[in-house]
């Protein structure tokens, strides 16, 4: 059920696995949907160096735990988790992961859905963009 | 006046207050210590901490970690925090 903030580069498809073996009761659940999200080097038509990804540190970690606890019961999960970024990232390199755990396909997708859409609306993180123009803050529109 | 000096130390507040990218360059700090009396709310406390920005009709505040509207009051000891539109993900 954990939300993990981390300001160095991971790799999502090893944290599922190394989650599910480790915290995941084997045989009970019957789905697993996950979202990865990877930094582009393109925005807004310009190329994108790197960007750095600031947060609310105790403010980010509430809110991402409070809405994995919210999921868990909303769609009776067997458990979800949550990792993101924050930091220097550079393109390719993955900035979020989502995944839910669940008996059957569709809570495991719909939670997975929400967990990242709220997420975007309401974690408190702010991207700030290095192209050959100089630095930038991304916006919500954006 | 002693009295008086009694008065003030009960009703006086201290509040945390903390501002997040664009608004820290846009105000110059990230963290500021706003000493006030009884009474104050968030658009207040924005006033009192920003050095005569207006506040971006899209800010974001929060209080001790919960988004809150500006004219939600704030207690002594609270860690008032404004921030643009977030972007994660």
């Amino acid at each position: 059920m954990p939300a993990i903030l981390i300001n160095k580069p991971f790799n999502p498809w090893d944290e599922i696995q190394q989650y599910q073996s480790e915290h995941l009761q084997s045989g009970h659940y019957g789905a697993t949907a996950s979202f990865v999200g990877t930094m582009r080097d393109f925005n807004i038509n310009e190329s994108v160096s790197h960007m750095t990804l600031e947060h609310y540190p105790a403010m980010t970690q509430h809110f991402l735990d409070q809405l994995c606890l919210q999921c868990n019961k909303q769609f009776t999960l067997d458990d979800s988790l949550i990792i993101h970024r924050y930091g220097d990232i550079y393109p390719n390199e993955p900035i979020v992961l989502t995944a839910a755990w669940s008996a059957h396909r569709e809570q495991a997708f719909d939670a997975c859905r929400l967990l990242m859409e709220e997420l975007k609306k309401r974690a408190p993180f702010w991207k700030k963009e290095v192209t050959e123009n100089g630095e930038r803050w991304v916006h919500d529109d954006q | 006046m002693t009295t008086q000096a009694l008065i003030v130390k009960i009703t006086a507040m201290s509040i945390d207050v903390q501002f997040f990218a664009s608004l820290r360059e846009l105000i110059g700090k990230q963290q500021f210590s706003l000493n006030y009396s009884e009474g104050i709310d968030v658009l207040t406390v924005w006033q009192q901490s920003s050095n005569g920005a207006t506040m971006p009709d899209n800010t974001l505040c929060a209080i001790n970690m919960e988004y809150v509207k500006t004219d939600a009051q704030v207690k002594d000891g609270d860690e008032v925090a404004f921030f643009p539109p977030v972007t994660g993900g």
